[in-house]
């Protein structure tokens, strides 16, 4: 710790005023600020200052995150290693919680070092290039892309995604804090649209279900999609609404615990829970518009399951089964959340978080070309959220204004 | 009235001042600050060398000559300290071993009138004990306010318990209300903290509306009082004058002498023996001071740690303050603070440990435990600002200086002290009180 400072010391001043590597400056100051707290002291207004600080809130949401993560990994094992027959390589009659883990690990582990170092270069290059701090940000967006992607996607796509995010996301708004949409969201939207092949369909979902007869991979967002199809038959329908049903690989069971395929860290919603009860308790995610998407997703669910049609499984899902399937709760959690492309007000994060629930349940079940409704009501709501704000804090404005009147 | 303040918070610091009187000598110089007085440019009437008796007039605002200032004891101009581009900022007197006092006439209150009143405390360097809001300046003499607030308790961390102040007072404070009583056509607002028992000089106070005020920091703020019960509209002028200087003005019009003292609190985690003590305005603080601090770096705050004003060892009290504040310099790095639990690290938010051990009382130092950031996290100033306005917005309409949009957003509802608050929780360590200082600068040069 002593020996770190002396050397950080050491080298401080070629990266200041004047030494040849100043222009580096803010990638020295990232690390040197990664390591240590500086021991700046307040100068002006309030002489004490609490100790939280944005560091400390990113890393309180990657914490969040790590069950997710985790869950995601063991889950990458299990939906491989359970679809592995006898004579296929790596085949095995028992696999221990472990195997199914390890083997997660080595594959999401890629994903991972690929979307840090990729975004985090851009980060420096960005900070170097227009002589500011390097902020946090990236720290939990580098989380989040891995998590929303398919297990097998090519690790060259994975960083155009994060190259796309960081720059068209974030950077030319003027960087952390400037952007109107969610960076991750935008990775991820980016590689639907240009790489559909790689983010929908059934053979992605699964660890090399595009090479091994056999396997299937398909999400059960996917698999309801298929019914709307003109075309599916009556057996289909039945061979579907048995895949749902308390034994089936889709039954609430089994997507409240998670081991559905789907993308790495969307799929367990105990996971989920978890992640949400630590950002709920620190402060750092925000309660309104948790819960007021969740509502708005629960209420669009309910009044679909009211009109739908008996052959309509999709919209005849129950509700909160319909919530638990697909990367809703996820998208709830840790992508509506993300304040800075969120609502600002409070009475406006409720009314986005509404919204977006419906929307994610509307988009998904109209439009099955993007069974991921959520991530494109999220984007969406991104957008409308400083318009909602504006109304909100016009609604003070006019208050005041009246009051003004009534006095003259 | 009864009001209930639910955003805020209570930061709780160690070295809250025991109730008792600690004796020490007077001191031998005292200063008198014009950058205590915001926007004030003074005027000189006394040269360094002059003799002055307590009353005696020592500057006026260059705006307007009828503000005056006194000399708060007897003594001789030691010296008039100035700083970049001749900026006057202390006017220092080195004091008579027995304070001598200007002889102002005798007054009946019983036959004095308004204008007669606020001439009296004009030349008596009385006036800038009454403030205004908006823009918290020295009121303007001419101005007919629409009400008047005096704020009888101080909930900022550490604060002068005043109902400990006020103990035994016999009926300086009611003679004051009755003066201050005469200057307003509307009401003049005594306001209690509605969570303690108001000594009997603020519970029995005659000829004002007492308001009791529930809730923690920064209910304590007129500026949060007056907006819960008189809200300023733009165009609006409020008084408020704190309770000790009610006192002043009282003793005025009673003993006819300027006699300034006040009682102050010497509080915070470097003090050896926290107490109350009585002083006269603008005192050093060296006497109080000098071996009661414990060993290392401290600053040193003129007022509470929030808002308070920075002066070293050797500064003085300032004009408004009732409260000395010495902390912990923190000026240490710390090695992966941002990620270790943090038993010991205070914070508001629940993102430490230390919400394990929140009623504990902390020991923080000046550090800033981050550097300044964007704005990311949303909805935290919301929790600790009782004031009906976006605080985020107004700051962002302030950087911006659009100022029918400032207007629109309530500025003229806010001083810097009603957002000390928000900058201390805020994550970004986003400079608030000064910001709102800008803001209101900026409407008060464009507005006259």
């Amino acid at each position: 710790m002593k020996l770190m400072h002396n050397i950080l010391n050491k080298i401080k001043p070629h990266f200041e005023e004047g030494g040849k590597l100043h222009t580096l400056y803010p990638a020295y100051d990232a690390f040197e600020t990664f390591l240590f707290v500086p021991n700046h002291t307040s100068q002006s207004g309030t002489h004490i200052k609490d100790s939280v600080d944005l560091k400390r809130t990113m890393v309180l949401v990657i914490i969040a995150l790590l069950p997710c993560l985790f869950f995601g990994m063991w889950n990458t094992g299990y939906q491989y290693h359970s679809q592995l027959i006898p004579g296929m390589d790596g085949y095995q009659s028992v696999y221990t919680a472990l195997d199914n883990f390890l083997f997660g690990f080595w594959k999401v582990l890629p994903l991972i070092i690929v979307s840090y170092v990729v975004g985090l270069s851009v980060e420096f290059a960005f900070a170097v290039n227009r002589k500011h701090q390097v902020n946090e940000g990236y720290l939990v967006t580098g989380m989040l892309i891995p998590l929303t992607m398919p297990i097998d996607v090519p690790l060259w796509m994975l960083a155009l995604s994060v190259i796309f995010a960081v720059v068209i996301g974030k950077e030319v708004f003027g960087g952390t804090g400037m952007n109107i949409l969610n960076p991750a969201l935008t990775a991820r939207a980016f590689i639907f649209f240009a790489y559909p092949t790689k983010m929908s369909g059934d053979k992605v979902w699964v660890h090399s279900a595009d090479k091994l007869d056999g396997i299937s991979g398909e999400t059960a967002l996917g698999q309801l999609a298929t019914l709307t199809d003109v075309s599916s038959s009556n057996a289909d329908v039945l061979n579907s609404i048995g895949l749902f049903s308390s034994d089936g690989i889709y039954s609430l069971y089994n997507s409240f615990i998670g081991i559905i395929p789907g993308s790495v860290g969307e799929t367990s919603v105990i996971a989920i829970i978890i992640g949400a009860l630590i950002l709920l308790f620190t402060g750092v995610g925000s309660f309104r518009i948790m819960a007021s998407m969740f509502l708005g997703g629960l209420f669009m669910a309910y009044i679909f399951n009211q009109v739908a049609p008996e052959t309509n499984l999709f919209m005849s899902l129950p509700a909160i089964h319909q919530l638990f399937i697909g990367s809703f709760l996820f998208g709830m959690v840790f992508m509506a959340t993300d304040p800075v492309s969120a609502a600002q007000t409070n009475k406006g994060k409720i009314i986005y978080g509404f919204l977006c629930g419906v929307l994610s349940i509307l988009i998904r079940v109209f439009n099955p070309a993007y069974p991921e409704g959520v991530m494109v009501a999220i984007l969406f709501m991104n957008v409308m959220a400083p318009l909602i704000d504006h109304y909100v804090v016009q609604a003070n404005i006019n208050k005041r204004l009246k009051r003004l009147k009534v006095n003259e | 009235m009864d009001i209930k303040i639910s955003k805020g918070a209570d930061i709780k610091l160690k070295g809250v001042a025991d109730r008792v009187y600690a004796n020490v000598p007077n001191a031998e110089f005292y200063a008198v600050q014009p950058p205590d007085f915001h926007l004030l440019i003074p005027k000189m009437i006394v040269s360094i060398g002059d003799i002055v008796k307590a009353g005696d007039l020592l500057f006026y605002d260059k705006n307007n000559d009828k503000i005056k200032f006194s000399a708060p004891v007897s003594g001789v101009i030691a010296d008039i300290e100035r700083g970049a581009k001749r900026k006057i900022l202390r006017v220092i007197i080195k004091t008579d071993s027995e304070i001598k006092y200007k002889k102002f006439p005798k007054l009946d209150l019983a036959s004095l009138n308004r204008n007669e009143i606020i001439d009296n405390l004009l030349n008596a360097g009385l006036w800038p004990f009454v403030r205004q809001r908006p823009f918290g300046t020295i009121a303007n003499p001419s101005d007919k306010p629409k009400s008047i607030f005096i704020s009888a308790f101080d909930s900022s961390p550490l604060a002068p318990d005043n109902d400990f102040i006020f103990h035994g007072d016999k009926g300086l404070f009611q003679l004051g209300l009755d003066i201050i009583t005469q200057l307003c056509d509307g009401t003049t607002h005594l306001n209690l903290d509605g969570n303690s028992n108001a000594a009997s000089a603020f519970s029995g106070a005659q000829g004002v509306q007492i308001n009791n005020i529930y809730g923690p920091h920064p209910a304590g703020n007129v500026g949060v009082q007056i907006h819960h019960i008189n809200p300023i509209n733009k165009g609006d002028v409020v008084w408020y004058i704190s309770p000790q200087d009610v006192v002043t003005i009282a003793r005025y019009f009673k003993d006819a002498k300027y006699d300034a003292s006040k009682i102050i609190a010497l509080t915070g985690a470097k003090v050896k023996k926290p107490r109350y003590y009585r002083v006269i305005q603008g005192a050093s603080l060296q006497n109080i001071l000098s071996d009661n601090l414990f060993e290392g770096e401290k600053r040193v705050i003129s007022g509470n740690v929030l808002s308070g004003s920075r002066v070293g060892e050797n500064g003085y009290i300032g004009f408004y303050d009732f409260q000395v504040s010495v902390i912990t310099e923190g000026n240490y790095s710390e090695f992966f603070g941002w990620l270790l639990p943090g038993f010991h690290k205070y914070s508001l938010s629940r993102t430490f440990f230390s919400w394990l051990n929140s009623q504990k009382e902390y020991d923080l130092d000046t550090n800033t435990h981050g550097e300044e950031r964007a704005y990311v996290v949303t909805g935290q100033y919301e929790s600790y600002m009782p004031i009906d306005v976006f605080p985020v917005h107004l700051i962002k309409a302030i950087l911006i200086e659009d100022i029918e949009l400032m207007e629109n957003l309530g500025i003229y509802e806010v001083d810097p002290e009603d957002f000390a608050l928000c900058e201390y929780a805020c994550t970004s360590k986003v400079p608030v009180q000064s910001i709102i200082r800008r803001g209101l600068d900026l409407i008060k040069k464009e507005c006259s």
